[in-house]
């Protein structure tokens, strides 16, 4: 397990950058910033889905821990788990599961609490609560 | 310029996701952990993203039309059913269990890390999986 430090001034103004993003994006395109959504239709296009502007957003996202090293002269700091079947089981349900609630973190954590919607809520309280049970199970019951 | 556009607010996004943490599973999975080595950071990831969001959306949603479309394209806000709570249910535990939700897991690609490689792969799966047996009912997407 690894200890991170609390940043809360890097992390507020990287949610203030999110949220730049997400209202640019609404600006320009009339779209919402939810990263399944996206990844959905540069994966499995639908009419009117726009696959090419989709796959951009995806471009973009890729390309930041390219620049930022040079940009800021850090390492982008980041530990994944190695216990590789956990991980493959993590994301069928992230994939499965953001596609069946029409949304993830960033659609309905933070685009959709931004525009007061109650189906929005409801799923951020639900995924919320979730992964914090599974965190506590995981760590503190079985304690891996 | 759409595809432009739509890769500049991709890397704002990934730029963001770095500078808040939010791009490191062992940051997030410490933030879901209450009862041990609790880092509230991420807290102050979702204030600083839905301050900015709440204030920009109320103004550009002033607007007739989006500035390159001729339509905003906005998810419904209720109803409230079985499938959101079950699908958000089913995404909450991959997140508590891997500490990768969609965006910082795209955004870790270049970095190549094994469980990223696994985790990525496995999410397309999850994504074609769920829309193959949605097209069955089409519906709208929140995002």
């Amino acid at each position: 397990m690894v200890i991170t430090n609390f940043t809360p001034l890097q992390s507020a103004a990287g949610g203030a950058l999110i949220g730049l993003s997400a209202v640019l994006l609404l600006l320009f395109s009339g779209r919402i910033a939810g990263i399944i959504g996206i990844l959905r239709r540069a994966l499995l296009p639908a009419a009117g889905s726009r696959p090419l502007e989709a796959a951009a957003f995806l471009g973009g996202l890729i390309a930041a821990p390219l620049l930022w090293p040079p940009l800021t002269g850090e390492a982008v700091r980041q530990t994944v788990s190695s216990n590789l079947p956990l991980v493959a089981v993590a994301g069928l349900l992230v994939g499965f599961g953001s596609v069946w609630a029409n949304g993830c973190t960033s659609g309905h954590g933070v685009c959709g609490l931004s525009r007061f919607s109650i189906r929005s809520l409801v799923a951020t309280l639900t995924f919320m609560a979730v992964a914090i049970a599974t965190v506590f199970i995981t760590r503190h019951v079985l304690g891996s | 310029m759409r595809v432009f556009l739509n890769f500049l607010a991709g890397l704002i996004f990934g730029i963001g996701l770095i500078a808040s943490g939010m791009a490191d599973p062992s940051k997030v999975l410490n933030f879901l952990d209450f009862t041990g080595t609790w880092d509230p950071s991420l807290a102050f990831v979702m204030a600083g993203a839905i301050a900015v969001t709440s204030v920009g959306y109320a103004l550009v949603q002033r607007r007739a039309k989006p500035v390159l479309e001729n339509q905003f394209q906005i998810p419904a806000k209720w109803p409230v059913d079985a499938r959101l709570v079950l699908g958000s249910a089913m995404f909450g535990l991959g997140w508590g269990l891997g500490g990768f939700c969609p965006g910082p897991a795209i955004t870790a690609l270049p970095l190549a890390a094994p469980g990223t490689l696994v985790f990525v792969p496995a999410m397309g799966i999850g994504i074609a999986a769920a829309v193959h047996l949605l097209r069955r009912s089409p519906t709208t997407t929140d995002g």
